[in-house]
């Protein structure tokens, strides 16, 4: 099962390396990792997306919590919740694919955000699914970069991971 | 006053209560070794090598409880010492490790004697910490005793910068941290202890196992209330030795891989398990989908993640063994009840069929030294109670097995990461903590060479250490798998080329004493115990084909334990793999 797991720790430096430590020494897969500080300068917020059964994802949340570095934690996926997550797309836009690309990126309500002769930049929020789709349809014409945040997420409601 | 961030170290230490540190000099500690130069509260052990003040520190955290305190320079002084961390971390051991470090500045120009200390210990530390402002120095000391020592203890080190060493800050020691990301749950869940509770009552075949939380925790009193009560049979792993009464007839022995005949065939035959303060290891589960098919199982331990990490567990109780045991016996004292008596007789007539069946047996006449002989033989002559320390491989297993432990912080062993080199270090900061006591080291020829510098030490301080040498010219663990799985390829686990350990001990100025008779065996350890002010190197020429017995070999269950041909009158099949 694949499980969105949002973390708050201490905003240190080393931090980072001991929960990406914690995944390599005990063979965890990490699917993404997204970190960045939060409004409280002291907490950094980390989004892991991995995958495991029920064993392994229950294994994960202890040894997680037991570094000292950790606040707190939440599995998103055990709730209602929203993820996201950002892709920047360079693609060739020349000829026919000029029109094209800008259809597609109003179908699947996405931006331009920069444009030359022969390229465009493009940017799209969403799920995984979602963007995933969007680069399949990107096929019309020559990708030249994708680049993707890895997943976001919050919980829906009044579910909030704060401290 | 403001002080230096080297004298804050040795403040720190001196407010914290640290009587010894164990450590070894060099450029990026030299402040801190200037400032402990000039004080006399904390005393300095000065080591032969970084892994041995990692491991006399251990020695001697787990002897007193205390947390054992190491002092090292930065690159090489701290990889040394990153195995006698690792032991430490893998027996949950309370430490804190002070490592010098490169000036801020210099930190990431592959300067000399640089090395990423946090990074290299951070997957074997609870947690490290590098200063990096002398302001913060006092607070990040005493954060790393209380780590160290609380919840499931471990080692933690602080890294220390040199020019942060020499900067100066007000010196202020908290009497007490908080830290919002750490806070080890001490009680037991109420509800959870009901239900544990509601099966060891109704159990008709329980087995009570417990491992060193029981140590960790000093929680031994409340265990022999307990089983006292109970009646359950009670197994002690390897790291719990001592936590029961080895003399108690409840007592069935060690479990595991070398355990008794008894504990393993009662783990593997019980219907409901109380498993306190130890976390189902291999060496003790054997073959997991053999382990203990009938046993509804109750797990203590201060460590959630300990918790459903191996086996399946029906009442999880995350808590303090010391706590969570007081909690169980309030309960079972509330009910006021007690197990039927005559299920528990039947299972302890089961037990007692299993126990005569007297798996430790072995060749009492034979014409070469028994290394099973010597241990037995060292406990009597101690009364049990000496502090024994041992290595690693088969004379740790025979010392586990003939030394009968009747009180915690009496054994002192290796068992997680199960390191050669540990014993006469670890010996040397328990006869430290415990000048008069009769401390053993029990190791073999190829153990004891792997610290044997630490000889040097124990003369410097006078530490009259009996290390107790089964010399059977093999690393004979290696030798006994070589024999059993590799068709007696014995593929490197000769010692050859050994030193004269009489003449060795000799020129380190303490006593040597080499015996090669049985006869000679319980005189020689007399005569060697009797030398209370001198190190004493005992070195026995024993029988170099002995085997460690009953065995459970990898991906066995618990119940196809390999049998001593002395054990039983049926002769065993030799092939076990």
């Amino acid at each position: 099962m694949r499980h969105i797991i949002s973390i708050l720790l201490e905003n240190e430096a080393g931090a980072l390396s001991r929960v990406a430590g914690l995944f390599s020494a005990r063979g965890y897969n990490i699917e993404s990792l997204t970190v960045a500080a939060t409004d409280d300068p002291t907490l950094s917020r980390m989004t892991l997306v991995t995958r495991g059964s029920d064993d392994i994802i229950e294994q994960i949340v202890k040894q997680l919590n037991k570094l000292v570095d950790v606040v707190k934690l939440q599995d998103l996926t055990e709730g209602a919740h929203i993820e996201r997550e950002l892709m920047l797309v360079k693609v060739k836009a020349v000829d026919v694919a000029r029109e094209e690309v800008k259809r597609l990126v109003d179908i699947f309500r996405g931006r331009i955000i920069d444009v030359t002769d022969s390229t465009y930049t493009l940017e799209l929020t969403g799920t995984v699914e979602k963007l995933d789709a969007f680069v399949k349809a990107l096929e019309v014409t020559e990708i030249k970069e994708v680049v993707r945040s890895g997943v976001t997420g919050i919980a829906r409601g009044e579910r909030a991971l704060t401290i | 006053m403001e002080l230096t961030g080297a004298e804050i170290v040795m403040r720190c230490l001196r407010d914290e209560g640290v009587e010894y540190i164990f450590g070894y000099p060099g450029g990026a500690a030299l402040h801190i070794y200037d400032a402990l130069y000039q004080q006399d509260a904390v005393k300095h052990i000065l080591v032969r090598h970084e892994q041995g003040a990692a491991h006399a520190a251990d020695g001697y955290a787990r002897a007193t409880g205390r947390p054992g305190v190491v002092l090292v320079t930065s690159g090489p002084g701290i990889t040394n010492a990153v195995t006698g961390i690792a032991t430490a971390y893998m027996d949950s051991i309370p430490m804190v490790v002070i490592s010098g470090q490169v000036p801020t500045h210099l930190i990431g120009d592959d300067a000399f004697q640089e090395v990423d200390a946090v990074g290299i210990t951070r997957p074997c530390v609870k947690h490290n910490f590098l200063v990096k402002d002398v302001a913060d120095l006092a607070t990040t000391m005493k954060k790393a005793f209380y780590v160290a020592s609380s919840g499931r203890p471990g080692p933690v080190l602080v890294d220390i910068p040199k020019d942060v060493t020499a900067q100066k800050a007000e010196y202020i020691y908290p009497s007490s941290v908080s830290m919002r990301s750490y806070a080890p749950v001490a009680k037991g869940h109420p509800k959870q202890i009901k239900r544990a509770v509601d099966l060891l009552l109704a159990a008709e075949r329980p087995i009570i196992y417990t491992g060193g939380g029981i140590v960790l925790s000093e929680a031994e009193d409340e265990l022999r209330e307990l089983v006292g009560y109970l009646g359950h049979p009670c197994t002690n792993t390897l790291m719990g030795l001592g936590s029961y009464p080895a003399d108690n007839e409840l007592f069935v022995g060690m479990l595991g891989m070398h355990g008794t005949y008894e504990a393993n065939m009662a783990m593997h035959e019980c219907d409901v398990m109380l498993a306190i303060g130890a976390r189902f290891d291999d060496r003790i589960t054997g073959d997991l989908a053999k382990f203990a098919p009938y046993a509804r199982i109750i797990h203590v331990d201060v460590d959630p993640s300990s918790i459903g990490k191996n086996v399946k567990v029906e009442v999880p109780i995350v808590g303090d063994a010391k706590s969570v045991i007081r909690d169980l016996m309030k309960e079972i004292e509330r009910r006021g009840q007690k197990p039927d008596p005559a299920k528990l007789e039947k299972w302890w007539k089961q037990i007692n069929e299993w126990r005569s069946l007297d798996c430790f047996s072995y060749d009492r006449t034979a014409e070469v030294i028994k290394p099973q002989f010597v241990i037995e033989q060292l406990y009597k002559l101690t009364g049990g109670d000496a502090f024994v320390t041992s290595d690693v491989g088969q004379h740790q297993m025979w010392a586990a097995q003939f030394y009968r432990f009747n009180k915690i912080r009496r054994w002192i062993n290796s068992g997680g990461l199960g390191t050669m080199g540990f014993g006469l270090p670890a010996a040397m900061g328990v006869q430290l903590a415990y000048p008069d006591a009769t401390v053993a080291c029990i190791t073999g020829e190829a153990s004891i060479i792997m610290c044997i510098q630490e000889l040097s030490t124990c003369k410097q301080y006078d530490l009259p250490i009996k290390i107790i040498n089964l010399n059977n010219r093999y690393m004979g663990m290696v030798r006994q798998w070589q024999e059993f799985f590799y068709d007696r390829r014995y593929s490197h686990s000769y010692m050859d080329a050994l030193p004269d350990f009489v003449a060795l001990a000799e020129s380190f100025g303490h006593v040597g004493m080499a015996i090669e008779k049985p006869g000679d065996v319980q005189s020689a350890l007399r005569e060697g115990l009797e030398r209370k002010d001198r190190l004493v190197f005992m070195d026995f020429i024993t029988d170099q084909t002995e085997n460690v017995y009953p065995m459970i070999a990898a991906g066995k269950g618990h119940h196809e334990m390999h049998l001593s041909p002395d054990a039983d009158d049926t002769p065993q099949e030799r092939e076990l793999a």
